[in-house]
C-alpha cells in the first residue's frame, strides 16, 4: 500500500479514500476543511466507535437526489413565497399610488398593463395560486391529515394541477374583464 | 504516521458542553410555528376575497378603487389582508434564511433587513388604505 495513495490522482481510488495512515497529500488537501472554527461547525465532530476524532458524515444537498413530485412541491411552495413577497411590492406601490394622486395611480395602471407588468402579474398569479394550494395542503398536515405516501403524492399532483388551473381561471377572466 | 493528521482540529478552547450550551430550544418556537399557521389560515379566506375584489377592479380608474375602498367592510378586510399578509411574509422569509443562510454577518443582516422592510411596506399599505379609508 505505501506510496499508493500519494498523489492527488489517487483520492478518486476507493482504497485510498479509508482512513489509511498514509496520506499526507490527500491530508494536506484536506487539512482546511477538517479545521472547525465556528460553534455549529463544532457539533460537527465527533469520536467513532475506535475512539478517534471525525467529522460526522454530513447528507448530501439537492443535486443528488431524483426530483419525486412531493419534493418539487415543497420547494415550490418556498419559491413561490418568495416570489409572493416580491410580489407585495406592487401591491404597495397601487395602494400608495391610490392614496397619492390620479396621476401617481395612472403610472402604477399603465405599468400593470404594459408587457412586463402582466408578466409580473401572471408570475404573482402564479406564486399566489400555488402557494394557496400547497399552504391549504400544510393546513390538512397540521391537522393530521394526509400524512400516508399514497395521500402524499395525491395531494402533490393536486396541488399542482390547482394551482395552475387556477391561475389560469383567474387570469382568463382577469384578460376578458380587461 | 500518527491519525492526528486527518482528524479535525478544533480551534477552540471549549468543552463540548459548552460549545452545546444555548444552542437547543429557545422555547418560543411554537408560538411562531402558531402564529405562522393562524396567519395562513386568515389569509385563506381574505386572499379569496381579495382575488375577487381585484378583478373586480380591472381597468377601472382611481375614484373607482377609492370608492371602493370607502366602504367599511372592504376597508377592515384590506387592512386585515395587509396585517395577515406582512406577518406571514416576515416569519416566512426569516425561516428561509434561518435555513439557507450560515453566515453569521449575512444572516443577521438578512434577519434585520426583513423585519425593516416587511414593516415599512406594511405600515405604507396600512396608512394608503386608512388614508382612503378615512378622508
Amino acid at each position: 500500500m505505501s506510496g499508493l495513495c500519494r498523489s492527488r490522482r489517487a483520492l478518486t481510488r476507493p482504497e485510498c479514500r479509508t482512513n489509511h495512515p498514509q496520506r499526507p497529500v490527500a491530508d494536506r488537501v484536506r487539512q482546511k476543511e477538517h479545521a472547525v472554527r465556528d460553534v455549529r461547525d463544532a457539533l460537527y465532530v465527533a469520536r467513532n466507535t475506535d475512539g478517534q476524532v471525525i467529522r460526522r458524515p454530513m447528507s448530501p444537498h439537492l443535486q443528488v437526489w431524483r426530483w419525486p413530485i412531493a419534493m418539487a412541491v415543497s420547494i415550490c411552495h418556498r419559491v413561490t413565497g418568495v416570489g409572493l413577497s416580491i410580489g407585495t411590492l406592487l401591491l404597495t406601490w397601487w395602494l400608495i399610488a391610490a392614496a397619492t394622486s390620479d396621476s401617481a395611480f395612472a403610472t402604477v395602471q399603465w405599468f400593470l398593463g404594459s408587457p412586463i407588468g402582466l408578466l409580473a402579474l401572471l408570475g404573482w398569479t402564479l406564486s399566489l395560486t400555488l402557494h394557496f394550494c400547497s399552504g391549504i395542503r400544510h393546513l390538512a398536515w397540521d391537522a393530521g391529515w394526509g400524512y400516508e405516501p399514497r395521500a402524499y403524492r395525491l395531494t402533490s399532483v393536486i396541488v399542482f394541477a390547482c394551482g395552475i388551473g387556477g391561475a389560469a381561471l383567474i387570469f382568463g377572466i382577469g384578460l376578458s374583464v380587461w | 504516521m500518527s491519525d492526528s493528521r486527518h482528524t479535525p482540529r478544533i480551534e477552540m478552547l471549549r468543552s463540548p458542553l459548552g460549545r452545546a450550551r444555548g444552542l437547543g430550544s429557545a422555547h418560543s418556537g411554537a408560538v411562531a410555528w402558531w402564529g405562522h399557521t393562524l396567519s395562513s389560515l386568515a389569509l385563506v379566506p381574505l386572499t379569496l376575497w381579495f382575488v375577487c375584489g381585484m378583478t373586480r377592479l380591472i381597468g377601472s380608474s382611481r375614484h373607482d378603487v377609492t370608492d371602493w375602498l370607502y366602504r367599511p367592510v372592504p376597508l377592515v378586510l384590506m387592512l386585515m389582508l395587509v396585517l395577515a399578509t406582512f406577518y406571514h411574509m416576515r416569519h416566512g422569509l426569516e425561516t428561509v434564511v434561518e435555513d439557507y443562510v450560515h453566515q453569521p454577518i449575512v444572516r443577521l443582516g438578512a434577519l434585520l433587513a426583513i423585519k425593516a422592510v416587511t414593516l415599512t411596506l406594511g405600515l405604507a399599505c396600512i396608512v394608503s388604505v386608512l388614508r382612503i379609508g378615512l378622508l
